[in-house]
C-alpha cells in the first residue's frame, strides 16, 4: 500500500481498484491530492480554487457508495471513477461555485446550476477538487491569456503548459489529480497535453455535451479528458459523453462500451497495432517545426511501422488553409458567444449609468487583450459588406478541409498520425507580442477542429528536456480506436527510459524560494 | 484584401462595444492588418461550387418533447444582477424625454 506521498503517482484505475479492494478511502486519496494542489500552487498557477471543504464532502459521499456497493455485491468494477479526485477547466459549471472562465468580466458570478458533465461526474461519483486556470474564454495557447495569471509548466517553471486548457494539464501531470476536464476548439486540449507530456483527447464535434459550459465559437468547442494514460481518459470520456437534449448538438450516437476495456496487458495492447492501416499527413510537418520534435515523432511513427501498422504518406491539400480559415470562423462566433458580457445579468457593470457607456466600460475594461482582438476580428468579418469575403469564404473552405479528411477515410484508413505541437512548450512571453506566431502553435490540430473529428495527444519522448506529443486523428465517432491506438503506442514504449521521468521542475514547485509565475515575468520584464 | 484604417478600427470597435483606449487602438491597427494578411490566403482558393459548412455532423430537427419543466428559481437567476429591483434586473433609462 503506498505512502500518502505516492498515491497521487498512481494512475486512476490504481486508485480505483485499491478503493475498490478497501486497502483506501476516497477521504484519505483526497486528501492526498489536495496536499499537493495546495503546496504547489503558488508556484504552478494551475488552479483557480481548490474547494477543499466540497471535496472532502464529495469523498466522503464516495466512501459511502463504495461501501453500500461492497454490501450489496455491485462493486464490480464498473465505477472506475467513484472516489477519484478529478480537475474542472473553469469555463465548467458547478451549482453555486464560481466559473471565471479565466475573465475579469466573470468575477463573482456563481453558476446557478451543473454544466451537463458536471451532473455526469457526480453519477460517476468522482471528487471535484477544483476549477483550473486558462486562457480568457480559451482563446489562447499558453495560458497566459488567463486575467489571474499564466500556469507554469512543471517540466520547467520558466515555460509555458499550453493552452487554453493549461492549467488542466499541468494539474494532472504535477500529480495533483490524475485526471481533468478541458475543452478544446482549436487544440486546447492536445496542445497543452502534448507540452506537459500528458494524455489529452478532444473528441468527435457532438460527442459530449457543451450545456453548462462557458461558450467561445460552437460549431467548434468540445470538452474532452485530459489523463496520465489512455486507460484513464478513456474512462473519464466515457463518464461524460453521451446525448443530452439540453446541447441540440449533441449526438445520440452510442458511446463505445470499449472505452472501459482498453488493455491492460502492454502485449494484447501492441498486439492490436497489426494492420492498423495509418496515413501519415505530409503537410503536418510543418515549416517552423523543431527538429527534436519532428525526429521524436517519426521515431514513434517507426515503432508503429514495426509493431506491424502500415504507415502510408498522404497529402491533405487544403492544410495551409486552417490558420486563416479557423481565425476567420472561431472569432466570428466568439463575437456572437461573447455578447452577451453586458453587465446586465450577470458580472460586474461598469461606467456612468447611460447603457450604452455602460457596455463599453464593461467590455473594454474587463475583457483582455486576446479577447478583444479576437471580438474585433470576428465583428469586423461579420459586419456589412465583409461577411461574403471572410466568413462565407472561410465556410466553403472548412468544406474543402473537411473533404481532405473524408477522402482518406474513404480509401480505408484506421487513423492519421502527426505531430501535436510544431514546438515543445516556449518560454514565458516569448509569443506574447506576436499573435500569429501564437496561433501557429495550433497549425496541427485546428484542422481537426474545423472538420468536427476527434484527436488525441500522447507523450512519445522529450526533446532538449521537454515532452512531445504525437497525435492520432480519426473519422467521426471513432474515439474507441483512437483510445487503443494510443493504448498500443503506450505498450510499446512501456519500457522506455522517458516514461519513468517525473516533469523536471516539479520538485521546485514546493519550494517557498521559486518565484510564481506572475514575479517571474515581473522579473524578466525589460 | 481589406486594409483597416484607424477610423474602421473605432467603428468595429463600437460595433463590438468595446471602449478601447487610443493605445489600444494603435494596436491593434497594427495587429488587425496584420491578421487579415494572413487571411489573403483564402482569396487564392476558387469556392465558387464549393457548399459552405456551418456544422460538421449530419443531425437534423433535433428537438425535444415540447413539455414543460422546472426553471431555475428567481432568486438563483437574480442572484448574480450587478443591480436589481425586487424580481427584475435593474437597468439604465435606454429612453429619455426629448429636449
Amino acid at each position: 500500500m503506498p505512502g500518502p506521498a505516492d498515491l497521487p503517482r498512481l494512475h486512476a484505475h490504481e486508485q480505483s481498484a485499491l478503493l475498490q479492494a478497501g486497502e483506501l478511502t476516497s477521504r484519505e486519496l483526497t486528501e492526498a491530492h489536495l496536499a499537493g494542489a495546495e503546496r504547489d500552487n503558488r508556484v504552478l498557477n494551475a488552479w483557480l480554487t481548490i474547494d477543499r471543504e466540497r471535496a472532502l464532502a464529495e469523498a466522503d459521499a464516495a466512501d459511502v457508495r463504495i461501501a453500500a456497493a461492497r454490501a450489496d455485491g455491485s462493486l464490480d468494477g464498473t465505477h472506475p471513477l467513484l472516489g477519484i479526485p478529478v480537475g474542472l477547466k473553469d469555463l465548467v459549471s458547478v451549482a453555486g461555485g464560481q466559473c471565471t472562465a479565466g475573465s475579469r468580466i466573470l468575477e463573482g458570478y456563481r453558476s446557478p446550476f451543473d454544466a451537463h458533465i458536471t451532473e455526469r461526474i457526480r453519477e460517476a461519483g468522482a471528487v471535484i477538487l477544483g476549477k483550473t486556470n486558462m486562457d480568457e474564454f480559451a482563446m489562447g495557447s499558453s495560458t497566459e491569456h488567463s486575467a489571474f495569471g499564466p500556469t507554469a509548466n512543471p517540466w520547467a517553471l520558466d515555460r509555458v503548459p499550453g493552452g487554453s486548457s493549461g492549467g488542466s494539464a499541468a494539474a494532472v501531470a504535477a500529480y495533483h489529480v490524475p485526471l481533468a476536464l478541458g475543452t478544446d476548439t482549436g487544440g486546447s486540449i492536445r496542445q497543452p497535453a502534448a507540452l506537459t507530456g500528458t494524455v489529452g483527447m478532444k473528441p468527435t464535434y457532438g460527442r459530449v455535451s457543451r450545456y453548462g459550459i462557458v461558450a467561445f465559437a460552437s460549431s467548434l468547442d468540445q470538452i474532452g479528458p485530459i489523463g496520465r494514460d489512455a486507460r484513464d481518459a478513456a474512462a473519464l470520456l466515457h463518464a461524460v459523453a453521451g446525448r443530452d437534449e439540453r446541447d441540440s448538438t449533441s449526438s445520440p450516437a452510442p458511446v463505445p462500451e470499449e472505452l472501459l476495456t482498453l488493455p491492460a496487458s502492454d502485449d494484447e495492447a501492441v498486439a492490436a497495432l497489426r494492420g492498423k492501416r495509418l496515413g501519415l499527413p505530409r503537410e503536418y510537418f510543418v515549416a517552423g517545426m523543431e527538429p527534436g520534435v519532428e525526429q521524436r515523432v517519426r521515431e514513434a511513427v517507426s515503432m508503429l511501422d514495426a509493431a506491424g501498422a502500415i504507415i502510408e504518406e498522404v497529402s491533405l491539400p487544403h492544410t495551409e488553409y486552417g490558420l486563416a480559415t479557423y481565425y476567420i470562423v472561431a472569432p466570428a462566433e466568439a463575437s456572437a458567444n461573447l455578447a452577451r458580457y453586458d453587465g446586465i445579468r450577470f458580472g460586474p457593470r461598469l461606467g456612468n449609468d447611460d447603457v450604452l457607456d455602460n457596455y463599453l466600460t464593461t467590455r473594454g475594461r474587463l475583457f483582455g487583450a486576446e479577447v478583444k482582438r479576437r471580438l474585433m476580428l470576428g465583428t469586423y468579418a461579420l459586419s456589412a459588406g465583409y461577411y461574403d469575403a471572410f466568413y462565407l469564404k472561410a465556410q466553403k473552405v472548412r468544406t474543402l478541409i473537411k473533404g481532405d479528411f473524408d477522402a482518406l477515410w474513404a480509401q480505408g484508413f484506421d487513423a492519421l498520425v502527426a505531430p501535436t505541437s510544431p514546438t515543445v512548450a516556449f518560454r514565458f512571453g516569448a509569443r506574447m507580442a506576436d499573435p500569429v506566431a501564437m496561433y501557429l502553435s495550433d497549425a496541427c490540430t485546428l484542422p481537426v477542429n474545423v472538420a468536427g473529428l476527434p484527436g488525441i495527444s500522447i507523450p512519445c519522448g522529450l526533446s532538449e528536456g521537454l515532452p512531445v506529443g504525437l497525435q492520432f486523428i480519426g473519422a467521426p465517432w471513432s474515439e474507441a480506436e483512437l483510445f487503443k491506438l494510443a493504448r498500443g503506442y503506450e505498450g510499446l514504449t512501456a519500457g522506455a527510459d522517458w516514461r519513468g521521468l517525473e516533469p523536471a521542475e516539479l520538485a521546485a514547485a514546493s519550494d517557498p524560494a521559486t518565484p510564481a509565475p506572475l514575479e517571474r515575468l515581473a522579473a524578466g520584464a525589460t | 484584401m481589406a486594409t483597416l484604417s484607424r477610423s474602421d478600427v473605432e467603428h468595429v470597435a463600437y460595433l463590438a462595444r468595446l471602449g478601447l483606449t487610443d493605445d489600444e487602438l494603435t494596436l491593434l491597427e497594427g495587429q488587425l492588418n496584420h491578421i487579415l494578411d494572413q487571411y489573403t490566403i483564402l482569396a487564392t482558393l476558387d469556392t465558387e461550387a464549393i457548399p459552405p459548412t456551418a456544422q460538421t455532423i449530419e443531425l437534423e430537427n433535433i428537438l425535444r418533447d415540447d413539455v414543460a419543466g422546472p426553471s431555475l428559481p428567481t432568486e438563483a437567476v437574480l442572484g448574480n444582477a450587478p443591480a436589481r429591483e425586487g424580481d427584475f434586473f435593474l437597468v439604465p433609462p435606454i429612453l429619455t424625454e426629448r429636449d
